[in-house]
């Protein structure tokens, strides 16, 4: 019913938008993976593999990948650890308070997530919220180093970060299991546990590989929580790419550290899209 | 038949899972209230217990004038990249349900991409763009950036709705002799008009909090995050709790005032419902 003029009126803006400020710029950033800079401070457009000759040589860097990977792989088991049970809690057993409770979920994810990181800088710190209250009610007598400037610091605020975003996909999911299988289960005999392993478990599982998607992929690139939070035993691959584009001016190197993270991501949503077929029941 | 599994078989978890979900609260809700409760505590921020709560921040806050000028900037930001994420993302998703075009795949998948994928690939990709092409790093900078990857968020809401949209209207609508183009904004958009003004406040928020895509992208002014960033590396003050509180409540209107429309336009669908069928009754 539509005519051609319409798909071009509707097609061409956005393809040609997208091709100069998405498709180009990603295009560049491979380019300027295989540039160098000079003594100078300025880009040479020799092609070479010399950035990812380094990236392999230098231990740092992916130490630094292989951490953030290691950061993100907890994030993820804690925000479904999270985000689980309170979908599940959610879509069974909050009855009429499950719109209300749903929202409550997603408000936190309004509040600024800088403000949010910030704020847990303001709770894990050595004169911060906890360590006082730890020492006001005389449970310790200095404060707790460790809180602050850690991996654990990180991987605590990035969970809080992104709980909301694992729990979105499996509540989804959760919702969309007909009511009758779960009834049925019980009829023929299961359970509860046998309902949930054999029944509920296995349908909400697309639900659960895209909110461990999200918050994998999206703590992984994560730089702000490690700045703030993290010390210098918590700084993740981002930051590493920040600083080059900043102080170090070496953009040829960060654009391959860049292009490197992109293949990563986009590898894992192929292998995330396909498990999600693979275990979806419609 | 939901009340009654909750209440008869799933009773002996369903404490543990009430007692998780509130635990689950807590971890989201705690660092909001602590922040709010030490925006008003004179001794700032940290330490146990909060006494001589004050307004003195927000005094303080209200006289400081680069906070205000980054206040607007990314009120100017976050505008622009609604009207600039719509007016692209809206013809997205049109071409994407509507048209079939050699690309499409990959449209698809570049459109949505900056939804997943780290800030930084994003914003270092088009800082090399903007330097290739000679162009000094400003607002309008930007706002390109946020504009370009917000589609995503436009074309995802308004996709969605796309699919739940009778296309009858429409068709009756060219039937009846008008062009593509009344047909769009009399018919079309109207009916797209929740998902468009849900995506419209969502990517509002996302450009007002948006910092690694804007790190890269930043000239001479700075936008609220980035004033917010930079006064954190020098040393934290309750003034970033008084800000960040007065966003917060700000969003939380927000999210108010979407919900009631939502709200009404859902009753407005039911009574329509009701309406038809008693019609078919009568």
């Amino acid at each position: 019913m539509f005519s051609r003029a319409y798909k071009a009126a509707v097609t061409l803006p956005p393809l040609v938008w997208v091709t100069v400020f998405l498709l180009i710029p990603y295009l560049l950033m491979f380019c300027y993976s295989f540039w160098s800079v000079s003594e100078s401070q300025t880009i040479v457009h020799s092609w070479n593999l010399a950035n990812y000759g380094e990236l392999l040589r230098v231990d740092v860097y992916w130490q630094t990948l292989l951490r953030s990977m290691w950061i993100a792989a907890r994030v993820t088991v804690f925000s479904l650890l999270m985000g689980y049970p309170l979908a599940y809690f959610l879509s069974f057993s909050a009855g009429r308070k499950k719109d209300l409770l749903y929202q409550l979920v997603i408000i936190p994810l309004w509040v600024s997530y800088l403000v949010r990181a910030y704020a847990w800088k303001t709770i894990l710190g050595s004169d911060g919220v906890l360590n006082t209250l730890l020492q006001y009610v005389h449970l310790t007598k200095h404060p707790l180093e460790f809180l602050l400037y850690s991996p654990f610091a990180v991987v605590l605020t990035l969970t809080h970060i992104y709980t909301p975003f694992a729990f979105l996909p499996i509540y989804a999911a959760l919702e969309h299991i007909p009511r009758n299988l779960v009834e049925a289960s019980h009829d023929l005999g299961a359970t509860p546990g046998q309902t949930f392993w054999k029944v509920i478990l296995p349908l909400s599982i697309p639900g659960v590989v895209a909110g461990a998607t999200f918050a994998f992929v999206l703590s992984l690139g994560d730089f702000l929580a490690p700045l703030l939070l993290g010390g210098p035993s918590g700084i993740m691959i981002s930051n590493i790419v920040v600083s080059l584009f900043g102080a170090a001016y070496n953009w040829p190197l960060g654009a391959a550290i860049s292009f490197c993270m992109l293949l990563l991501v986009v590898r894992l949503l192929f292998v995330s899209e396909r498990l999600e077929k693979k275990w979806s029941f419609s | 038949m939901e009340l009654l599994v909750s209440d008869t078989r799933f009773d002996s978890g369903s404490r543990w899972l009430l007692a998780h979900a509130v635990a689950v609260f807590a971890f989201l809700y705690l660092p909001i209230a602590i922040l709010i409760l030490y925006s008003f505590n004179r001794e700032g921020v940290g330490g146990f217990p909060p006494h001589h709560l004050t307004l003195d921040w927000y005094r303080t806050l209200f006289a400081d004038g680069p906070i205000w000028d980054s206040v607007l900037n990314s009120l100017q930001v976050a505008f622009a990249a609604v009207v600039i994420s719509l007016m692209l993302g809206v013809p997205a998703a049109l071409a994407l349900e509507r048209a079939k075009f050699p690309g499409k795949a990959v449209f698809r998948r570049l459109v949505l991409l900056p939804l997943i994928l780290p800030g930084i690939i994003t914003g270092l990709s088009l800082a090399m763009l903007f330097k290739v092409m000679g162009t000094n790093t400003s607002l309008l900078t930007i706002i390109l950036g946020h504009g370009t990857a917000l589609i995503s968020v436009a074309t995802t809401e308004v996709f969605a709705g796309l699919q739940k949209l009778d296309r009858a209207q429409e068709e009756a609508s060219l039937d009846l002799g008008a062009n593509y183009w009344q047909t769009f904004w009399r018919i079309t958009v109207p009916n797209l008009k929740l998902p468009i003004i849900g995506a419209a406040l969502l990517i509002f928020t996302l450009s007002m909090d948006e910092i690694a895509v804007s790190f890269f992208l930043i000239g001479r002014d700075n936008t609220l995050p980035l004033e917010i960033w930079g006064r954190l590396r020098r040393g934290i003050t309750p003034e970033i709790n008084a800000v960040s509180t007065i966003i917060f409540v700000f969003s939380l209107i927000a999210i108010v005032l979407w919900y009631r429309l939502r709200m009404r336009n859902e009753a407005d669908a039911g009574a329509e419902i009701a309406q038809a069928l008693e019609g078919d009754a009568a």
